[in-house]
């Protein structure tokens, strides 16, 4: 049914014959608003929305069907809001007004959401006039009104050691009525810097634009550059992608996990989850040189081989880690002092999960079932039988339980892979193309499916645009602190653990 | 439970050995302390890590130095919550101008004497995002620096490198 409307709407479309894998096309404003009101319906997941001066393009895809592209011409500066139907639309709509200039019509939020007011420059990406520098602080939060009610401001510096954001609470006595976001301040203009320079020191931007995820985003950079140019990585180079990306979800999870533990004050839990992430980076630093991998996967294939000995060494690792993390796994089940902090804390409802398509541990520990590794197929997952936990429940101790899964179930993949690396190539050269040809490409990061498109050509990328996992996670951990104490806020972020730097780009 | 907690109370300790202080870092840091600072010190130092538009790889190893293995606080060096604790600002990331106001308000909310430490190739030199309209530059743009930790990211190792350096030298003399 969801998908006939779809598909009724882009049989009408002009279908453009640039985008590999998945097609795009140039509907008028009346498609375009149709689409609004599909998404409204929850007929089909958004993925992303973003902009060039002269078109604004929406990535959407209906159930158990692939992926399209959407593009609208705009001619007049301005284009008719998705966010009036459809709320996660947005901060993206507030996103593209901040960097073009281009307005989203009856977009029911109008303040700026990266700009600041501190560039010395409105619109950056559109026509470039200079602006007057504004007061950061001179910035509407959204109105409380109530008795007993009083604002309690948070950041952009935090007292841990993490990326920079504000926070609003709006709290009546301990309880919080309100969180409201305010991010954007480790943009750094990753579009722009990525418009217009040669593909490698593309990758080197896109490795960087997350640093806890840069397997998985040079993994989607090189993904959408190969379908744009129509070549596939080697098997072997395909194999080994598939080990660093599992090898980095690992990592974070672990970290993520005693860190959760850490701020339920359980600090034994930490301590060791601490030690496994650092036994991971060690043998990664030893078998590829660095110990985030940072620019080990490059388009056309890897830079970084590995050989029997380190493949053997990854899985004594692996060996000796599986028992230790079993038995942490056991305590954590068995510690009602922990459980009282995790149980029903920090809850997020299924229908919101849905509404805001959702990916990774957020999206699964809330009952959508959603893992582009399976869902999108892309190699060397295609074929594999991927374990995707999925709970109901939505709190702190569901996104725990779906990454313990998670971790154990990469453990497995990563067991597999090593058992028998095909021989081979590294990398398949990229072919010369003077025409442009766009490619976009859905991987999924530890914390949930990033989407990346680009246009290339002559060897340069024209334009780029990614869409990390925490831009549709960031407005769910609002909600997820309403009616509960300022003092869980620390362990309900730690369990979404958002990108800043990713959600900022 | 019983025994993995008895275990972890009769376990060898994981630390790795200490890494000798960086030549490089000690001359510099020793450049940049004044002897009269130096024995306010003690034998420790109080930091106060700020995030100045990084990409997250430099926090994720500098949270490392405080995992079981590294473990700087057996070298007396701390995290604090508060620039107001603090006597180092350890600084990471091309100061995005979105946030080049509060690592200014933070440097003026950190006591004298302090010491600043750019983190990271960004911090050192604002790394391949300096081309951008979002940001400032490096550190050493916005605040004076004392000594730089190159790398992207630097190693946990070297990180601790260059914060005993820094310890020696503040606590030397
Ligand atoms: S130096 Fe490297 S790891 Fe550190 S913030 Fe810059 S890009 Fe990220």
């Amino acid at each position: 049914m969801a998908d006939d409307a779809l598909t009724e709407i882009l049989d009408l479309a002009k279908a453009l014959d640039v985008l590999a894998p998945w097609p795009r096309f140039e509907v008028d404003s009346n498609a375009w608003t149709q689409i609004g009101h599909l998404l409204k319906a929850g007929d089909a997941d958004m993925l992303a929305l973003w902009c060039e001066p002269h078109a604004v393009h929406l990535a959407l895809r209906a159930p158990a069907s692939d992926a399209c592209v959407v593009s609208l011409a705009i001619s007049d500066g301005s284009f008719p809001s998705i966010g009036q139907f459809h709320p996660p639309a947005i901060r993206l709509e507030r996103t593209i007004h901040d960097l073009y200039g281009i307005v989203a019509k009856g977009c029911p939020d109008r303040r700026p959401w990266l700009d600041h007011g501190a560039w010395e420059l409105q619109a950056p990406l559109g026509t470039r006039p200079s602006a007057p520098v504004r007061d950061p602080a001179d910035y509407a939060f959204l109105p409380v009104r109530g008795q007993g009610l009083h604002q309690v401001p948070v950041g952009p510096v935090h007292a841990g050691t993490i990326e920079p954001g504000h926070f609003r609470f709006t709290a009546n006595g301990e309880m919080v009525a309100r969180v409201e976001e305010r991010l954007g301040y480790t943009h750094k203009g990753i579009d722009a810097l990525m418009a217009g320079s040669d593909i490698d020191h593309a990758a080197r931007i896109a490795a960087r634009i997350s640093g806890d995820s840069t397997v998985a985003y040079s993994f989607a950079f090189a993904h959408a550059v190969e379908s744009a140019l129509g070549v596939e990585a080697p098997a072997r180079a395909q194999v080994l992608r598939g080990v660093m990306a599992e090898l980095e979800r690992i990592a974070n999870h672990f970290g993520d996990i005693g860190a959760i533990c850490n701020d339920a004050a359980f600090a034994l839990a930490h301590a060791h989850c601490g030690i496994f992430r650092e036994r991971v980076l060690a043998v990664c630093d030893r078998v590829f040189g660095h110990r985030l991998m940072m620019g080990c996967i490059v388009p056309g294939g890897v830079a970084a081989d590995i050989s029997a000995e380190n493949a053997a060494e990854i899985v004594a690792v692996l060996d000796d880690l599986t028992p230790r993390f079993a038995e942490i796994v056991k305590l954590y089940d068995d510690t009602p002092s922990l459980q009282d902090r995790t149980c029903n804390t920090g809850i997020v409802g299924k229908e919101l999960v849905r509404r805001w398509a959702a990916g990774g541990y957020v999206g699964r520990a809330s009952g959508r079932d959603f893992d582009a590794r399976r869902d999108i197929g892309y190699p060397p997952y295609a074929g594999m039988s991927v374990d995707a936990p999925v709970l109901e429940r939505g709190d702190v101790d569901a996104r725990v339980w779906v990454r313990i899964r998670e971790a154990e179930a990469s453990m497995k993949l990563l067991r597999g892979w090593l058992a028998a690396i095909p021989a081979g190539p590294l990398q398949t050269a990229l072919p010369a193309v003077r025409e442009p040809r766009e490619g976009c490409a859905m991987i999924e990061a530890f914390r949930g499916d990033i989407w990346f498109w680009l246009r290339v050509a002559d060897g340069r990328v024209e334009r780029a645009h990614a869409r990390d996992a925490s831009v549709f996670q960031w407005p769910l951990l609002e909600a997820a602190i309403e009616d509960n104490i300022i003092a869980d806020f620390p362990i309900c972020n730690k369990s979404f653990n958002c990108s800043y730097a990713g959600h900022d780009l | 439970m019983r025994t993995l907690l008895l275990r972890s109370l009769f376990a060898r300790p994981v630390t790795i050995g200490a890494p000798s202080p960086e030549d490089a870092a000690l001359a510099e840091v020793g450049a940049a302390l004044e002897a009269q600072a130096r024995r306010l010190f003690g034998r420790s130092i109080t930091i106060r890590e700020v995030d100045a538009g990084s990409c997250n790889g430099c926090e994720l190893e500098i949270h490392a130095l405080s995992n079981a293995v590294y473990d700087v606080e057996r070298f007396g060096i701390r995290f604090a919550a508060s620039p107001r604790h603090a006597d180092v600002l350890l600084v990471t990331g091309p100061v995005t101008k979105n946030m080049k106001v509060a690592l200014e308000r933070t440097y003026a909310a950190t006591p004298n004497p302090k010491w600043v430490v750019a983190v990271g190739d960004c911090a050192c030199g604002c790394g391949i995002f300096a081309e951008s309209y979002a940001t400032v530059g490096s550190v050493e743009a916005v605040l004076p620096v004392d000594l730089h930790i190159k790398g992207c990211p630097p190693r946990p190792i070297e990180l601790l490198r260059g914060l005993l350096a820094l310890l020696k030298s503040a606590t030397s003399g």
